[in-house]
């Protein structure tokens, strides 16, 4: 297990090697995410691992691959989706074209959720789906489109209890224990690397997904990327942020609005 | 009844539990008037999809006012903290607590182990950890973590418990200071910081 002053050293080794600044990251959940890679990869002390960071870039890779969650499932918090379907598509239905972002969208799964969405609200069409992330590996599995096939069960509960309708299993191939998803849903996505900690707004959107992400986060740094949210939303747009997650301490009162009590705000202004 | 200690300087009980466990603490948080200078968590295993079930039935049952977990919120004495389905609970060394998404730890999310670990690296020797009901091994290394960074643990006399392999378990390989009865935990909860 490693010590607090071991995780700020290699913060800032990784910092001074790579650029890569995981300073502004909660720290809770860092040196849980930090020990498990530690512990996963045989290492018995600190120094060792510091110079394996230090002079193996691949492995470097690696440890960030790690450290950073990867966990996330279609139509996660279902209730979220129905409010999106009910209340969020109509309303960007009514625009002749579609920019959304998913930002830190992992290895895809609520992207396709969305995809899903889209295309039973009839917007699939006139939809371009921005999905970005840190990690280079989870967005080459989020490409393919292909999940574990033992998770679909429980995903065709979610989509059910998110207000879907059809046979979930229409949407995908089973194969071999995976499930892959149509082609025709991964038409309009655009998967790019994109780090929410330095890059900036490269696009105007109607609607920007962020669901447990800023979590890892230190309130600066969430402040911080939630005003490059701002920058990159077009006025009357929605932002929508994981069930326990808040723009309120990062945005001036009256600048947006929230719908009802869901994680869902528009900008007015 | 064994002796127990009065305990003080106790900033934070934390109480984990899984099947059965919510009978034993529908039992003991109507009894509970107030907590003395300390905040009450409670991490139970959960359904993902429960969205504030829980949340809602504590505070409908208990006189102690139910703060609700969000990200980042501070820790304040006097109020009870559920961990939320579907998110491990941590905690931050500047006394607010963090959530996490990561992978499930015995099959859990929230874990057990995951928040009594995140909670002995904080508190120390100001933590008490209590481990209720249940059929899973979850708890047991985080009961051995809160004792080895000093705090005081506590599981549920497995005779008392609906389902017994968890205290069970925490009692074969935690090594925990306390054994008690639903009655008991009440008046140890109720005796914190009274001296």
């Amino acid at each position: 297990m490693i010590e607090d002053i071991e995780l700020e050293i290699l913060i800032n080794e990784v910092y001074e090697y790579y650029g890569f600044d995981f300073g502004s990251y909660s720290r809770a959940s860092l040196k849980r995410r930090v020990n498990r890679v530690f512990q996963l990869d045989g290492f018995t002390n600190f120094p060792e691992f510091l110079s394996k960071v230090r002079s193996d870039p691949e492995y470097y890779k690696r440890m960030v691959d790690e450290i950073t969650v990867n966990v996330t499932e279609m139509f996660r918090d279902p209730a979220f989706y129905n409010v999106l379907r009910n209340q969020i598509l109509p309303l960007l239905g009514t625009k002749p074209f579609i920019r959304l972002w998913h930002a830190g969208c992992s290895t895809g799964e609520e992207v396709y959720s969305m995809a899903i969405m889209l295309k039973e609200a009839g917007l699939l069409h006139k939809s371009l789906i921005y999905a970005t992330d840190i990690n280079a590996t989870v967005l080459e599995t989020a490409k393919k489109g292909i999940f574990p096939l033992r998770m679909m069960k429980e995903y065709s509960q979610n989509y059910r209890d998110a207000g879907g309708q059809e046979d979930f299993s229409s949407y995908y191939t089973a194969n071999y224990g995976i499930a892959k998803f149509n082609g025709e849903l991964a038409e309009k996505m655009v998967f790019s690397q994109h780090n929410l900690v330095s890059d900036t707004s490269f696009n105007e959107f109607d609607l920007i997904l962020c669901r447990n992400v800023l979590i890892y986060f230190d309130a600066d740094l969430q402040k911080r990327v939630i005003n490059l949210f701002d920058e990159s939303l077009a006025v009357l747009g929605f932002l929508a942020l994981g069930t326990k997650e808040t723009i309120k301490y990062s945005i001036a009162p009256g600048k947006y609005k929230q719908l009802d009590k869901d994680k869902i705000w528009r900008k007015l202004k | 009844m064994e002796e127990i200690k009065i305990t003080s300087n106790c900033k934070v009980v934390i109480i984990g539990g899984s099947a059965g466990s919510l009978n034993a603490l529908m039992q003991i948080l109507p009894e509970l008037i107030k907590i003395n200078d300390f905040a009450l968590v409670i991490v139970l295993h959960r359904k993902s999809t429960d969205d504030q079930t829980l949340e809602d039935l504590i505070t409908l049952k208990s006189n102690i006012k139910v703060k609700s977990v969000e990200d980042k919120v501070p820790l304040l004495p006097g109020f009870i903290y559920i961990a939320p389905s579907n998110y491990h609970l941590l905690f931050e060394k500047d006394g607010i607590l963090a959530l996490d998404t990561s992978e499930k730890i015995n099959y859990s999310r929230p874990s057990i182990d995951v928040s009594f670990e995140s909670a002995a690296e904080v508190y120390g020797s100001s933590l008490i950890g209590i481990l209720l009901s249940g059929s899973n091994s979850d708890g047991t290394v985080g009961l051995r973590a809160i004792k080895e960074a000093g705090g005081i643990t506590v599981a549920q006399n497995p005779l008392s418990a609906e389902m017994p392999f968890m205290p069970n378990n925490a009692i074969l390989y935690s090594n925990p200071d306390y054994i008690l009865n639903i009655q008991e935990i009440l008046h140890f909860i109720a005796s914190i910081n009274m001296e």
